[in-house]
């Protein structure tokens, strides 16, 4: 069960849209924030406030890269594997994030800290090769400068 | 360098309402509101020569003029979801300056006779989101949108939709799809969003920095926009956003016309330290690759079209000798066979055997046959739904056009010249 103050945070994200529909992904992102990921039970629960079907709601769940619809670790590490990225040295930064947490692209951390997942483009070309945590971006990424984004963002 | 779209900027920081008002900012909302029909600012705009600044460069004047005047309920929407490998020109530009745009869209609405405009804005920029956000909302506090806009009688609404994150939501109507809470798979044209378009409605979609350059025109005519071309037959300033192998990446507006070389030599400090020029995409992931040959290629339009590729979004990755291009191809494949949403079988089921192919051929195991395959894919993913996957092939297009020793060498060899005796070691530095 979610907490009646998200409940009236949706309701009034619902109410002013322009067709209840058209606030979906902004209710998942909520539920999200409030789970941590997209639930079997967030989806139940957005399907009921927007007047959608688990499934139509599931269509977008699945979708959009930012929504998790498996369980994700604390902070989820995007890491562009893009162009601009891959040819300023991103296979590498990857390989080294992924040694130095000791998972593969697609794992969490056995501490549940840390999902690193390779994303699209972020649009930080210029600053390549680039990740994105939570809502910041961290451009000019070596290796070295990873390890220290991994040790502040753990706490 | 006259700077159009750049220039209220300041360093580090976004320019703030006032000091866009102070510098002439709103000054071409008030001036047409005042003295413009509708149909004066879409000839000014059409005579100004301005093209779609998000990819497929269409004059955006003339897309203004297919949406029928009878049809009330129209929408706009600002295309924001700039996800296209290699550009960050729009990031910048709400980062910036949101203000350009807000006018810009207030200007494109009083045209287009709409009411509600949305952006559609990427996941990722919540700076400029919240930009945007506060920008409206100033603009809103001054009557510049809103009820009744500077008594004109003229109403405006403007929403910021934020996406969470998909390629394919860049294509218009996908992105119809996706602001009204659907899955965002492709529409089938016609009927043109023109004429149904959002919600069913008649519908504009224009990208963020084609909307930014219209107060600009408003405000200083169309003459004096053509007059900012460095070549007779393009028109105004481009956002070059410049990325991999060169000494000072950046993000530039300069003349379009400017040539390729001066771009990297004169803008970007040239090359990286030891490193020359061996090829780039000029306008984002999905445009076949220039090579030295094109050095001093005016970029425009037009030049860039009759050269074999596209201007696209003006998005420059610059690669170096030590670029395997075979690998780069690789790696733009897999981009767009990943992010094919999905929806239409040539695109579903043709991209991955295409990354397939490209694997093959870069990990030694290629055959001659499969240059020619890939050839014929040039054509099959034409059939597709969608812009995606023929855009998908445009590297493939470059890889076989410009590279094709490079492939062969891949197939005799067997092995990647690039990186020998190392199969799977990673690429780029």
């Amino acid at each position: 069960m979610i907490p009646e103050s998200l409940k009236t945070e949706l309701t009034d994200r619902i109410a002013s849209a322009v067709t209840p529909r058209e606030a979906a992904v902004d209710v998942l992102k909520m539920l999200q924030a409030h789970y941590g990921w997209v639930t079997d039970e967030a989806v139940a629960e957005a399907g009921e406030l927007l007047g959608l079907s688990t499934l139509q709601v599931d269509e977008l769940a699945t979708f959009y890269e930012m929504l998790y619809r498996r369980p994700v670790g604390k902070r989820v590490i995007h890491v562009c594997d893009s162009i601009s990225c891959w040819a300023m040295g991103g296979e590498t930064l990857m390989a080294h994030l992924a040694r130095h947490l000791g998972v593969q692209p697609g794992e969490t951390t056995m501490d549940g800290m840390f999902t690193l997942l390779p994303c699209c483009c972020l649009g930080n070309c210029g600053e390549a090769p680039t990740l994105m945590i939570g809502d910041t971006l961290y451009g000019l990424v070596t290796p070295e400068l990873a390890e220290q984004i991994m040790a502040k963002e753990r706490t | 360098m006259e700077q159009v779209l750049f220039r209220h900027n300041r360093p580090g920081r976004c320019v703030t309402f006032g000091e866009y008002r102070d510098e002439g900012g709103f000054e071409a909302l008030r001036k047409a509101l005042a003295g413009m029909s509708p149909v004066d600012v879409q000839q000014t705009v059409i005579d100004s020569g301005l093209r779609g600044r998000g990819g497929a460069g269409f004059p955006t004047g003339k897309k203004w003029s297919f949406v029928p005047r009878d049809l009330a309920g129209r929408y706009l929407i600002c295309n924001c979801d700039e996800m296209e490998p290699g550009t960050y020109k729009d990031r910048l530009l709400l980062e910036a300056n949101p203000y350009s745009l807000v006018e810009g869209m207030a200007l494109a609405a009083y045209s287009l006779g709409v009411n509600h405009a949305f952006v559609f804005i990427r996941r990722g920029y919540e700076q400029g989101a919240g930009n945007l956000r506060r920008a409206i909302a100033e603009a809103a506090a001054a009557g510049l949108l809103g009820e009744n806009i500077l008594g004109s009688g003229f109403s405006l609404h403007l929403d910021v939709h934020q996406s969470a994150g998909r390629y394919i939501c860049g294509e218009e109507t996908a992105l119809m799809n996706a602001l009204e809470g659907k899955r965002a798979n492709p529409r089938s044209k016609p009927p043109f969003p023109a004429v149904k378009g959002l919600w069913g409605r008649p519908t504009v979609v224009n990208n963020v920095e084609t909307l930014a350059n219209i107060p600009y025109i408003v405000a200083n005519g169309a003459a004096w926009f053509k007059g900012l071309a460095k070549i007779p037959e393009a028109s105004g300033t481009k956002l070059f956003c410049v990325s991999g192998h060169v000494r000072n990446p950046a993000c530039l507006e300069l003349p379009l016309g400017t040539t390729l070389g001066e771009v990297i030599d004169n803008h970007c400090g040239g090359m990286r330290a030891e490193s020359s020029f061996k090829a780039c995409l000029p306008g984002g992931a999905s445009t076949p690759y220039l090579t030295r040959d094109h050095w001093n290629l005016a970029l425009d339009f037009d030049t860039v079209a009759r050269a074999g590729s596209r201007l696209g979004t003006g998005g420059i990755v610059v690669f170096d000798q030590t670029t395997c291009m075979v690998a780069a191809t690789l790696n733009l494949g897999r981009f767009y066979s990943r992010e094919s949403c999905g929806w239409c079988t040539p695109c579903r089921e043709g991209l991955p055997y295409v990354v397939h192919l490209l694997e093959s051929i870069e990990n030694g195991e290629g055959l001659d046959e499969h240059i020619e395959i890939l050839a014929e894919h040039l054509n099959y993913l034409n059939y597709a739904f969608c812009p995606l996957a023929p855009g998908a092939m445009g590297p493939v297009e470059g890889l076989l056009k410009h590279f094709k020793e490079e492939l062969q060498e891949h197939i005799i060899k067997k092995q990647c010249p690039f990186r020998p005796n190392r199969p799977g070691g990673v690429h780029g530095n």
